[in-house]
């Protein structure tokens, strides 16, 4: 593999909070320099070069959650299919998650999907293992056995525990093993049948609602459980204003927790449900305005660590049906960098720290060495052209799911090529 | 198949064509006040002309109109037939529960076939919320859909025909106080008359029941809320009483029938709470000594036969106007 020297490129690290224009040396898919050092380096002289003037160089995206359906529902979408798509939109490293449909209860299930991505190599995909057997929420899946094969967490994702002792006893279980709990937090009796936000919007439309309460009830009783267990706990998806005061306070209290929330989250409210809108059928539900401001403001002061994409690709036939009938979940990787970007340009969070929520934080989450622009990190980067403003279209979109509401929506900054681990995954066109 | 086959939403706006002409009827949510009044007018024409004249002038000869109830209920079934057999119209009544959805096929597949035998019109009733606007969205241009009833979320020409019956007994809707009574969380009848009360510029819209029972932020829609039933009823013109699902004690919204009936249900003492000329009303079918005595259900004050006689009008006038044209 050849030596690559992308050049004169405004760097962007969040972790070291760089913003300067550089050279970045990449020496068997590891970053081996920054700066100007063409002189003092040896094994660079013939080393391929681009010329990124005028360009961002960025960490690759880690999405936190994307439901990648193989094997189980490849009528939905497929690694190949949606590895593809990650790479073209600046995501490198993707976190598969556990799912009835696609549980991942043993070694063999995650070296399966190892093994079908290693035919691929288009994106890092980790694997985030069950909590408990078959997700049933009965039994304590091989906790250990997962964490060997490299497992970086485990999750029972949003099927309900059969109660909080086995809840406490997975939580425990998973800390000995020094692994993070993913915790889907939803209460689900309070949640009963809903599929929107309980609010204004549900009552005009009609439709049965999840109240905001039924999120963060769980909440307040996974930190709980934290104390009890001293577990490390990943909260997931989320959408209420209580949970974020919640976390914000456990954070406080010095409790290991971290919290993501879906990019849709930051731009979508209940009012986007109105016309019955299908692709704006999600779980966690779009809820009020001042849940979303309660988002942004938790994602500002650092009491929300990370921004995910919770990609769920579907067939036409999920979303074609009343509502209620649909299933949950927008196909939102290839919007993932682009609304993150945009929360810089409508000023909600300095550019960097827009960046740290898709990089370097969700990497330290899943203790991954990527997420950063460092000597010795592997070369997952991103090169950006920022003022291109193009439009974003079914036509244009690669995941197999077209079922996203952002189609129509223009951003700026366009993606020009990644790279994973030194090797190139994807090539705009236009770019030289 | 159509050829631009994608999800999204479902526009409200469908069900007017440009000049306020109705291509579906689907929820009242919208709709502009003069539309209203006119479907009232046009009612009025229905009442008036003996039901013989109607058939010598069968607005909707050589039309087909489908009943598709995926929702038991032959009162409503019933009267829709009629409305459309007195327009001349052909009528099919499909009970879709029984037959093709049973055996596992989609709802769009099941309207594409029905459109296939050369319907002009779905009547549509469906357990779910949005399922009138979504058959509209994707059906033929030359189908129109009429909604009655989807899920908790409209029930349109119910909300009309009250307010027809409304205007017959009172005239004006802007000096008036209008209570809705009961399970309005579960009542598309509800949500239909308050946005047809408030198009209408109705004085005053009040809902009286439990919190239980009352939907999460209903002000918005532009009513007063009450849970003290005396209160509620106070000095107002209307009084609707909404049906009571037997199946609401199972989910824990309330104690007893007995006790709903205690707090909530009509009786003559609490009627005298109101204007002496107010009159009474329920879209059926009643729960005698549940929400409503048997006394107010049968005394003078009440209008629910009227309601049954006038929806047989009010259907045959959205059905004139979405399918026959102009004025009868």
């Amino acid at each position: 593999m050849k030596n690559l020297i992308i050049q004169q490129a405004r760097v962007l690290d969040p972790n070291s909070r760089t913003d300067q224009t550089a050279n970045v040396y990449i020496q068997d898919g590891t970053i081996v320099a920054i700066g100007d050092q063409s002189t003092t380096l040896e094994n660079f002289h013939d080393a391929e070069k681009v010329n990124a003037n005028g360009l961002w160089l960025m960490p690759g995206a880690i999405d936190l959650a994307t439901w990648l359906r193989e094997p189980g529902l490849d009528h939905k979408a497929t690694l190949a299919s949606e590895t593809r798509a990650a790479a073209a939109s600046g995501v490198t490293t993707l976190c598969y998650q556990p799912d009835p449909a696609t549980s991942i209860d043993n070694s063999a299930a995650v070296n399966l999907i190892r093994k079908i991505n290693q035919g691929l190599q288009l994106a890092n995909v980790e694997v985030i293992g069950n909590m408990t057997f078959k997700l049933e929420g009965k039994r304590l899946c091989n906790i250990g056995g997962l964490k060997r094969v490299g497992c970086v967490g485990v999750s029972n994702a949003w099927q309900p525990f059969e109660n909080l002792n086995v809840m406490r006893r997975a939580m425990e279980y998973a800390s000995t093993h020094d692994l993070t709990v993913f915790m889907y937090p939803l209460e689900h009796g309070l949640a009963a049948g809903g599929v929107m936000h309980e609010g204004e919007v549900s009552t005009r439309l009609g439709l049965p609602a999840i109240p905001a309460a039924a999120e963060t009830v769980a909440v307040a009783q996974i930190i709980a459980l934290m104390e009890l267990t001293g577990s490390r706990v990943h909260f997931c998806r989320l959408s209420a204003a209580g949970s974020v005061r919640l976390i914000r306070q456990a954070k406080r209290d010095g409790l290991a927790v971290t919290a993501d929330v879906a990019a849709h989250q930051l731009y979508l409210t209940e009012r986007n449900v109105l016309d019955f809108d299908p692709l704006c059928h999600v779980r966690p539900p779009l809820r009020a305005q001042a849940d979303r401001d309660a988002l942004l403001q938790g994602l500002s002061d650092g009491t929300i660590d990370a921004i995910c994409s919770d990609h769920q690709p579907h067939e036409l036939d999920a979303k074609l049906a009343p509502f209620q009938q649909t299933e949950p979940g927008i196909s939102a990787l290839e919007t993932l960098v682009p609304l993150t970007l945009r929360l810089a340009e409508d000023g909600v969070l300095p550019l960097l720290q827009a960046l740290r929520k898709i990089t370097f934080n969700p990497a330290r989450i899943i203790g991954s060495p990527a997420g950063c622009i460092a000597i010795g990190a592997p070369a997952d980067l991103v090169l950006l052209k920022p003022d291109v403003l193009w439009d974003f279209t079914l036509e244009k979109m690669l995941s197999q799911g077209k079922n996203t509401p952002f189609a129509g929506w223009s951003f700026h900054g366009q993606i020009q090529r990644t790279w994973l681990a030194g090797h190139t995954v994807f090539q705009a066109q236009e770019a030289n | 198949m159509h050829p631009h086959l994608k999800p999204g939403p479902l526009p409200l706006s469908m069900q007017l064509a440009p000049g306020n002409k109705l291509n579906h009827f689907l929820t009242v949510e919208g709709l502009p006040y003069q539309l209203l009044h006119d479907i009232m007018d046009r009612a009025e024409q229905f009442v008036t002309l003996p039901a013989k004249q109607q058939k010598k002038a069968p607005l909707l000869r050589g039309k087909t109109v489908m009943n598709l109830f995926f929702e038991n209920s032959t009162r409503t079934r019933v009267t829709f037939e009629i409305a459309a057999q007195r327009l001349g119209a052909d009528v099919i009544n499909l009970d879709i529960r029984t037959s093709s959805t049973a055996k596992g096929e989609t709802l769009l597949d099941t309207a594409r076939n029905l459109e296939a035998m050369n319907a002009d019109m779905f009547v549509v009733r469906h357990e779910h919320a949005g399922t009138a606007q979504f058959i509209a969205r994707y059906a033929a241009p030359h189908i129109s859909v009429l909604n009655a009833g989807d899920g908790r979320h409209a029930h349109p020409t119910q909300a009309m025909l009250d307010m027809f019956t409304i205007r017959q007994k009172k005239g004006a809707f802007e000096p008036l106080k209008v209570a809705i009574v009961g399970d309005v969380l579960h009542s598309r009848v509800a949500r239909s008359q308050i946005h047809a009360l408030t198009t209408l510029l109705t004085g005053e819209v009040r809902v009286i029941g439990p919190k239980t029972l009352i939907p999460a932020n209903i002000e918005r829609m532009g009513v007063k809320i009450f849970h003290d039933m005396d209160e509620g009823l106070n000095d107002t013109d209307v009084v609707i009483m909404l049906r009571l699902q037997r199946e609401r004690m199972a989910g824990a919204l309330l104690p007893s029938e007995r006790e709903f009936a205690k707090l909530y249900g009509l009786n003559e003492k609490r009627l005298a709470l109101t204007k002496p000329d107010a009159i009474v009303m329920h879209p059926g079918p009643i729960n005698r000594g549940v929400e409503i005595d048997t006394e107010v259900a049968d005394g003078v004050r009440s209008v629910i036969l009227e309601q049954v006689t006038n929806g047989i009008a009010v259907r045959m006038a959205v059905m004139a106007m979405i399918m026959g044209g102009s004025a009868a």
